[in-house]
């Protein structure tokens, strides 16, 4: 090949003998800087190499003087992260939890916390969007079992509900009237017409006037004469729209006869106390949360006047 | 050309091998005056007089925005140039320069050639400027020459770290300013002194620095030539009615001095041509080229080889022009006795009229924009999950993420309403729901986006529904938005 080197006429410059359909590469010279470029950079990936993990073995590549890794470096980020956000975590821990409302900051934070423990924690039975499903409670909406405000809320997640080994946990017990044979399947039905009735869901019929009666033996004492409910026992309002299983006749049927007992965990003992308060107040900020009790000392004022 | 002349041809048998590397050429330009030196020296100082300047320039914009005229505000994604005031929406505007700026390229290339590199590039500006400093410092050419083959005597050794600190008070300077762009100069330049200002205003202004130092004050040329892809673009787009840098080598071969020429004329033989080979064409040349072995990419048509070849027609009284702004069709034409086509023609051809249509088409279209856009924008992002709430009493709750966009710099009262759906009423999650009504008053911060979580409710027994979200301005400037969304229920859901 060398013997096809010759002198390109145009630029006097050598070629380099290849031809190509008639095209041919020229000899040109590289620029000496470009050279010593070109020479730094391998120094530098020599140097490299030595420092960082380069030359891969069997099971694992050489660690490299400097012992940086990818998982150390994920490790340092997210402590990075952390101390961040160290100091607004050590705010809301301060903050008792129905104050934190008061703070905007605070609050801001909490919520968003909040919504990324609710996506790792909670999403399992009450879904993404906090709608709830049959037996898992909407959160968005403004029906409450055991009550909508921010404490409340703090309480049912910290202790849970019907959490075995936790004395304060959320805990209602609705006995099964019809397997337990406390009334008899007609009874029942009965029940079933009222509560449908006051619901709105049905036109009053001697059925549900039989179970008015029974109504008032059996439920009233927690769900309320009118079917309004009872917070202070988790006793749900029968008077409304919202049904946790389901409002229709076989639904109803089947939880009067079994009654429900649905469980959550006592969140208290799993997750760290910042985040279950984070939690309550992004619970809170979904559209249903309600205002806290009057205080304590308002009816006492009222009386003395 | 008689090739037999050319001192690289030594190499044909192969007697001497080429290297792995070419040892750089010093390049010392002498120092030139004439109507193309001129030119360059206008444009240099506008070029660093806008580039300079523009940082320091104030426009007021009120209290709620910043008095820069040109800001480059990256922390709060506003782009400030003048009256305009671009969000990171909008970076179309940008985009939109961008491109007029690469077809103004297109545009100039293809009539006047590598005017760009010639004139206005960064590189060849301050490659101006520092061999200015070369020549100011060292002297001319020849005592620059001089110089550098001298040995590192004391004398040289000061001589040298004078002129590089030069250079690098001139590259500080460079550098320093790009910053200003990019926060408020005045408060800048103080943190700046101070050494309160971030980190990344002292790195940029370092690594200006150095690259200003290394290329304006070493590389030069080598840019050009090696690392810049630029020639190799404009080289493809010249056509042979570009004007270009030409040595006429029909008017100036065969060369030689005016006694050689006397001498010939005595003899009988042959005229030589108007080339006079005093090679100022070469000393003049800010990339070491000699411009009568045709069109090179180390050509970055400056135009001085005219100016000096002007002069030493001139000195010798032949007429100016052997080197000269010519096409190539031109050269072919004159060679064949033809008349060149005059300059108006070339420059003004179907090519360089369709760029220029294009080029000015975009910039119309982006003054149109700029005046037809709204300063008050909505934006409505309806809740996925859940797609809808039912409460208590049987009313249907659909959340909704709602965006305000005040894109002036004052705070705007508006206000909030919806339209279209029957029994409806809209809410905050700053409000009671009991409050729900249909127009709520907004107060949107200056240059801000506000967003909001917006409830609408509608009372027992809703139906699916398409409604309209709007925003009025309540102040006189007035100016709406409004957007089409849904209202979700139970029905059409499966339930």
């Amino acid at each position: 090949m060398a013997n096809d080197k010759r002198i390109d006429e145009a630029t006097g410059v050598e070629t380099v003998g290849h031809e190509w359909d008639g095209i041919e590469e020229l000899n040109n010279p590289l620029p000496r800087w470009w050279l010593w470029t070109f020479y730094a950079s391998i120094v530098f990936a020599i140097g490299y190499c030595v420092v960082y993990p380069a030359i891969p073995g069997l099971h694992s590549a050489t660690a490299g003087t400097s012992g940086w890794s990818s998982r150390g470096a994920l490790a340092h980020e997210m402590k990075e992260a952390d101390a961040e956000r160290a100091g607004i975590r050590a705010e809301i821990a301060a903050t008792p939890v129905e104050q934190l409302a008061s703070n905007e900051k605070l609050l801001r934070a909490s919520i968003e916390g909040g919504r990324a423990a609710f996506k790792v924690n909670c999403v399992q039975c009450h879904g993404a969007g906090a709608a709830g499903a049959k037996g898992y409670p909407n959160l968005n909406d403004d029906d409450w079992l055991w009550g909508g405000d921010i404490a409340t809320i703090h309480q049912t997640l910290q202790h849970g509900v019907r959490q075995p080994g936790d004395d304060a946990t959320r805990m209602s017990q609705m006995p099964a009237f019809g397997r337990d044979g406390i009334l008899t399947p007609a009874q029942v039905q009965d029940v079933v017409s009222h509560v449908r009735v006051i619901s709105g869901q049905e036109k009053p019929s001697g059925s549900s006037q039989r179970g008015a009666a029974i109504f008032a033996a059996n439920c009233a004492v927690c769900h309320g004469g009118g079917g309004e409910g009872g917070r202070n026992v988790g006793a749900p309002r029968l008077n409304d729209a919202i049904w946790l299983y389901g409002g229709d006749r076989a639904t109803l049927t089947e939880t009067v006869t079994n009654a429900r007992y649905g469980v959550m965990p006592a969140w208290g003992s799993r997750l760290d106390p910042v985040t279950v308060k984070m939690l309550a107040a992004y619970v809170h900020s979904l559209g249903g949360g309600e205002a806290a009790p009057a205080p304590a000392a308002a009816p006492a004022q009222a009386a003395a006047k | 050309m008689n090739l037999a002349h050319d001192p690289k041809l030594t190499r044909a048998d192969h007697s001497e091998e080429i290297g792995f590397y070419e040892k750089r050429k010093g390049v010392f330009p002498r120092g030139s005056d004439g109507p193309f030196r001129r030119l360059k020296w206008a444009i240099m100082a506008f070029c660093l007089i806008v580039y300079w300047g523009t940082p320091w320039l104030r426009w007021n914009r009120g209290p709620y925005a910043p008095d820069q005229a040109v800001l480059v505000d990256l922390a709060h994604r506003r782009f400030y140039m003048f009256q305009i005031e671009i969000w990171p929406h909008e970076f179309y505007f940008v985009a939109g320069l961008l491109i007029m700026a690469g077809i103004g390229l297109f545009l100039v290339t293809s009539a006047v050639g590598r005017a760009w590199c010639g004139y206005a590039c960064p590189q060849t500006v301050w490659t101006d400027l520092f061999q200015h400093v070369d020549r100011l410092i060292d002297g001319d050419r020849n005592a620059q020459i001089r110089l550098q083959n001298a040995p590192w005597t004391p004398a040289k050794i000061a001589r040298r770290t004078f002129k590089w600190g030069v250079y690098l008070a001139i590259s500080f300077l460079t550098g320093g300013a790009w910053i200003f762009y990019f926060a408020d100069a005045p408060t800048l330049q103080r943190e700046f002194w101070t050494g309160t200002a971030a980190p990344v205003a002292y790195a940029t202004t370092a690594v200006l620095t150095f690259t200003t130092f290394w290329l304006g004050g070493f590389m030069r040329e080598q840019v050009c030539i090696y690392m810049c892809p630029w020639p190799r673009i404009q080289t493809a787009m010249l056509d042979e009615r570009s004007l270009t840098v030409t040595y006429k080598d029909w008017r100036g071969e065969p060369r030689g001095s005016v006694k050689a020429a006397a001498k010939r004329a005595e003899q009988g033989l042959d005229p030589l041509g108007d080339c006079i080979d005093c090679k100022q064409c070469i000393a003049v040349c800010p990339t070491g080229i000699d411009i009568r072995e045709g069109p090179q990419i180390g050509c970055i048509t400056c135009a001085l080889c005219i100016d000096a070849c002007d002069k030493a027609m001139a000195d010798v009284g032949r007429p100016r022009g052997l080197i000269d702004y010519f096409t190539l069709e031109d050269a072919d034409k004159v060679k064949r006795g033809e008349a060149p086509t005059p300059v108006l023609r070339t420059i003004f051809r179907p090519r360089t009229l369709v760029y220029f249509g294009v080029w000015a088409g975009i910039g119309v279209a982006m003054l149109f924009l700029l005046g037809s856009r709204t300063r008050l924008d909505l934006s409505v992002a309806k809740d996925r999950n859940p797609e809808y709430v039912m409460l208590s009493k049987g009313e249907v709750r659909n959340g909704f993420t709602v965006k305000l966009r005040n894109m002036e710099d004052r705070p705007r009262p508006v206000t909030l309403s919806i339209d279209g759906l029957p029994g409806g009423a809209i809410f905050t999650d700053e409000m009671d729901a009991a409050l729900a009504r249909t127009v709520l008053s907004v107060e949107v911060p200056a240059d801000t986006t506000k967003r909001m979580r917006v409830y609408a409710i509608v009372p027992k027994g809703a139906k699916p529904a398409e409604f309209l979200f709007q925003i009025k301005a309540l102040d006189k400037e007035g100016g709406q938005d409004s957007v089409r969304t849904t209202f979700t229920t139970a029905e059409g859901n499966g339930q």
